[in-house]
């Protein structure tokens, strides 16, 4: 397994005369980083791959100038941060991005905290030696949020090598700038390095990479927060506020369950109005990457709620006659607990059909791994992980931090990739050129798993009779094949002149038939594959290999087979070097899976809390009393990574909380983050207070959020796993309940950002087929919904939004995430 | 000078004079005859001599020395620090403010608030700005940091008003559009240095 990297060698080295411990093969710069040393770099970015555009962080490492960002630290290297020809090299740098340089501070939106700025200033940069005439370049909106200015640009490449090493969309790349070349005088007066970049900068900018001015990408805003200067900017944020006004909130992203460390910034909205409004959301970018929800869908608080106290009453009535409390996932863990305490003392009951399934999978996986949960995280995969499988889970879609680290792991890691999924994706297999995908039937889940289980599994550990039944799908068969071979022929040639005969031999291709036999892997072809081509390429994806890991996604969990299927990646982590990481389907199901006893059905008299019921607990504000929205609570959640992370109350709330029902109700402490020492420490959660939980990223990378689960293990048998029916597989017309990417619930549908629509999605030619507007009958109901074409879709299965609670898209899918449909068109 | 004499504490040692006052008067009578005595003294006469005299001197030969106010006022020094202006530019006439925010700052009253936005023009656009003048100490920093001299400070001083906190908005504080031939360019606090020509160092421009 992957214990053999986890013990980091540290090499001693020396920064300016001190001594310091780097971990071995690490670079100068984040050595330097990690020991608090400081050395100016630009265009560097911690998890991605160096572009060396900026070329400032120049060094003198055992008396040669290198490139930080990108040359080892090696056993007692002495590195010089500041020498005179560098500190030269450096301000000339400097001048030159600052040649032509709009001096529009003033009303720059990254004014106070501009790199630009920073370093001109670090550099005591007070004079210009260079110039030359400028290009006219105008400002452009490449999507719905993004807002480019090429005039502020420096063309640090930050946005790009973010979007294609971390964000996988690949939308921008650099382009034509069309500025005059430089003075030839130039070359000769000034320093080496400033003149190679500013070569470079003066031959590109930036531009969306499909050639168009509108970027076809998953609007995540990455390249936002990555850049330096005011080139990029949300277009909802342009002029709205200076950096120093903002109030930053650290804070969790409530929508996926990576819970993305964000903050919330905010300030008075208003002259007139001076209650707090969320102006954008930031994030630590060298460590942590957002997806368009966490970045975008921020402005989903519940306003202007008041302790209306008959609402109140009615609700401690409601919850006094309740049968069921049904709720989703977008509760922390507190609240969790309040519902789980309601539960044991009024023994009412707790419906989440949307964790329910993860949870009964989770008890699944502990009964045949002896483990409570999955053995990594996706930042450990990024960090060490070179082959990377995904399996039930539509990576652009359900899990933005999964999608982020089977890209990273291509581009970094020269990874390699497995994709099963029923719904293909024409973006997966752009991550790289070893992403093979495979896009078989829905309900060939397991399929998948014992092919991953034949393909490393180590043949001594593995079950006989499992083994057996992997073998029973190989057939070898004998082929013949036509080979070209070069044949060595000899020949006379008679030499004209002289009349000699003189032998000469010649090479002469020549088609021979050849017999072979190949193995054929039935596994694959029924997974929709190609057995030989795939034999070529995985021997390819396999060489020097050392680390692997899967993600398990959502379809796994709603699947007929929970059970045998988590027994199977019970036996893939026990039998493989494979390290997996499981996808809780929303927010902090996690948490509530580990916290709520859930039950299978709702009984009787409903409460609702952000989910239908009889009476209606509502954080969105149309409920019959007011709960505040996750923007508006401080509490925990538990991450994908087994992670407790606290998040902060970023927006005033004026109404009543669960904590104050209960209070009435069963008896409550004074405060709702007076639970998070309560939470249950049978199930790896620590009696730690609120306050005392740390949030924050250290210098070299750790994550110092909150406290990791512990995770219980025992030993246990090899589960014994069933064969799987090929029978099961679905044919037809298919519905798969997927949101679109930034789609989660009811919350991000809010927001005034997030524009994506709740429908149909379907591939451009479905789409066309089935028109604007359509009605999707289901066993047990139908829905009618609109149709959007989503141009990285191919296939014919049709994914149906599920993020409004209200239209009941789970109860129509029941236990499973792909069902067999009537397509009508209205 | 030395400070002996102030240190000295010892008042018996010191040069007091004893005044030579008369003897107070005793009877009812006499005390009367002392007061009448003392107020129609010619004395009296003299002084409003005086008074008479410069009122004609005022009123009539044009020598007054005191300020109609408030129908008059005094000229005021340009580094006097009184209710702010918002400047225009004088060539087109377009308010000198881009919104930079550095005032709203820098206010160590925290009275300064400016609403901003993306204009029509692509260009950054002050839609509200408002001056706290109830918590306003007029200590110039707003106009010292502008960078633009677009607020600066104005001349008017009378700042009584019924109530301890009063707004002033953008529109209140802006030079009238008819009247922007008047504009005066602000030499007081903040404003450029007479040798401001001195202390920079060129941009060299390939045009």
């Amino acid at each position: 397994m992957s214990e053999v990297k986890t013990v980091e060698n540290m090499v001693n080295i020396k920064i300016d005369g001190v001594e310091y411990q780097a971990v071995e093969g690490e670079y100068i710069l984040n050595a330097a980083r990690a020991n608090d040393v400081f050395i100016p770099a630009i265009c560097y970015l911690t998890r991605c791959s160096p572009t060396l555009a900026c070329r400032i962080c120049l060094v003198e490492a055992d008396g040669k100038q290198v490139y930080a960002c990108n040359a080892k630290v090696k056993e007692g290297m002495e590195i010089k941060v500041k020498t005179p020809a560098i500190l030269e090299e450096r301000r000339a740098i400097m001048e030159v991005y600052d040649v032509n340089h709009p001096l529009q501070c003033g009303v720059c939106d990254k004014s106070g905290e501009c790199e630009l700025q920073n370093y001109t200033l670090e550099l005591q940069v007070d004079s210009q030696n260079y110039t030359i005439p400028d290009t006219k370049r105008e400002t452009q909106n490449w999507s719905s949020v993004l807002h480019y200015d090429p005039g502020l640009c420096i063309v640090c490449e930050r946005c790009t090598t973010v979007c294609k090493d971390m964000i996988g969309d690949a939308a921008i790349s650099t382009t034509k700038r069309g500025g005059e070349d430089i003075d030839k005088a130039f070359k000769e007066s000034m320093p080496k390095d400033a003149y190679a970049m500013w070569n470079k900068l003066q031959k590109s900018l930036i531009a969306p990479s499909n050639g168009t001015d509108q970027t076809n990408c998953s609007d995540c805003g990455e390249c936002i927060a990555v850049c330096p200067v005011g080139a990029l900017v949300s277009r909802d944020f342009v002029y709205q506020s200076n950096a120093w006004d903002l109030k930053r909130v650290p804070a969790v992203s409530a929508h996926s369950s990576d819970g993305f460390a964000i903050y919330y910034e905010t300030k008075p909205r208003s002259i007139e109005d001076r209650r707090e409004k969320i102006f954008r959301v930031t994030n630590e970018w060298n460590y942590v990457s957002l997806d368009g929800a966490a970045r975008f869908a921020y402005d989903f608080e519940n306003e202007d709620a008041i302790k209306d106290e008959a609402a109140f009453n009615a609700a401690v009535e409601a919850f006094k006659k309740a049968e069921t409390i049904r709720f989703n996932s977008v509760i922390t863990n507190e609240e969790a607990l309040m519902l789980q305490t309601l539960k044991e003392k009024m023994g009412v009951k707790l419906y989440n059909p949307e964790v329910r399934a993860f949870q009964k999978f989770l008890n699944h996986y502990q009964a045949a791994s002896g483990r409570l949960l999955w053995s990594t995280d996706t930042d450990a995969i990024m960090k060490r992980s070179d082959f990377v499988i995904s399996v039930g889970s539509a990576l652009r879609n359900d899990s933005p931090g999964m999608k982020y680290a089977f890209n990273n792991v291509q581009k970094l890691n020269k990874g390699a990739g497995l994709y099963f999924h029923p719904v293909a994706d024409t973006l997966i297999p752009s991550f790289g050129k070893s992403v093979e995908c495979f896009n078989h039937k829905p309900g060939l889940e397991e399929a998948a798993l014992y092919l991953i289980l034949d393909l490393f599994a180590d043949a001594q550990m593995l079950p006989e009779e499992v083994k057996a039944y992997i073998d029973s799908f190989k057939t070898s068969e004998t082929k013949t094949i036509k080979e070209k071979v070069d044949k060595t022929v000899k020949e006379m040639v008679k030499d004209e002149e002289t009349g000699e005969e003189k032998e000469v031999t010649k090479k002469v291709k020549e088609t021979v038939e050849k017999e072979i036999t190949v193995e054929k892997n039935g596994l694959v072809n029924l997974l929709g594959g190609d057995s030989e081509k795939f034999a070529d390429a995985f021997e390819k994806m396999m060489k020097k290999k050392e680390s692997f890991s899967m993600m398990v996604g959502e379809d796994l969990y709603f699947h007929e087979k929970a059970e045998n299927i988590a027994k199977l990646i019970a036996l893939i982590e026990a039998t493989t070097s494979i390290d997996i990481v499981m996808a809780p389907p929303k927010s902090n199901a996690l948490g509530v899976a580990l916290i709520c006893d859930l039950d299978d059905e709702a009984t009787g008299y409903t409460v609702g809390y952000n989910e239908n019921g009889d009476f209606r607990l509502s954080a969105l504000g149309n409920g019959d009393l007011d709960m505040p929205a996750m923007n508006q609570q401080e509490g925990t959640f538990t991450n994908m990574s087994k992670r407790v992370v606290p998040t902060n109350a970023a927006l005033p709330y004026g109404g009543y909380e669960l904590n104050d029902l209960m209070k009435v109700l069963v008896g409550a402490p004074e405060l709702t983050i007076d639970w998070t020492e309560m939470l249950p420490e049978a199930k790896g959660y620590h009696a730690v207070a609120f306050d005392d939980l740390p949030n924050r990223y250290l210098n070299n990378g750790t994550e110092d959020r909150g406290y990791l689960l512990d995770i219980a293990s025992t030993e246990v048998a090899l589960p014994t796993v069933e064969k799987f029916e090929e029978s099961a597989a679905l044919e037809g017309e298919i519905a798969y309940r997927c949101n679109p990417a930034r789609q989660f619930n009811d919350f991000t549908d809010k927001s005034h950002e997030i524009f994506e629509a709740f429908g149909v999605y379907a591939s451009p030619a479905k789409a066309e087929e089935l028109g604007e507007r359509v009605e999707i009958v289901f066993d047990n109901g139908s829905i009618v919904m609109d149709v959007i074409a989503d141009g990285k879709m191919e296939g014919d299965i049709i994914k149906v939004s599920d993020f409004r609670a209200a239209a009941g898209v789970y109860d129509l899918f029941g236990g499973s995430r792909y069902k067999n449909v009537t397509i009508k068109k209205v | 000078m030395g400070l002996e004499q102030f240190k000295n504490r010892n008042v018996g040692t010191q040069e007091y004079r004893v005044l030579d006052l008369q003897e107070s008067p005793k009877t009812p009578m006499a005390k009367f005859v002392q007061v009448a005595k003392r107020t129609f003294k010619g004395e009296l006469f003299v002084g409003l001599g005086v008074t008479v005299r410069e009122m004609f001197n005022a009123l009539f030969r044009g020598q007054m020395h005191t300020v109609k106010y408030p129908l008059e006022k005094l000229p005021i020094s340009p580094r006097y620090r009184a209710i702010h202006e918002m400047l225009r530019l004088l060539e087109s006439g377009h308010y000198r403010c881009i919104g930079c925010g550095l005032c709203e700052k820098i206010c160590i009253s925290n009275c300064i608030t400016m609403e901003t936005r993306y204009d029509e023009n692509q260009r950054k656009e002050v839609s509200e700005y408002t001056i706290n003048f109830g918590r306003c100490i007029f200590c110039g920093y707003c106009a010292e940091v502008c960078p633009e001299l677009a607020i600066v400070h104005g001349p008017r001083y009378e700042t009584a008003s019924e109530q301890r906190a009063s707004f002033s908005l953008f529109e209140d504080m802006l030079t009238p559009i008819d009247k922007l031939s008047l504009q005066q360019e602000y030499d007081g606090f903040g404003s450029v240095s007479p040798n401001a020509d001195e202390n920079i160092k060129k941009t060299p421009l390939a045009y």
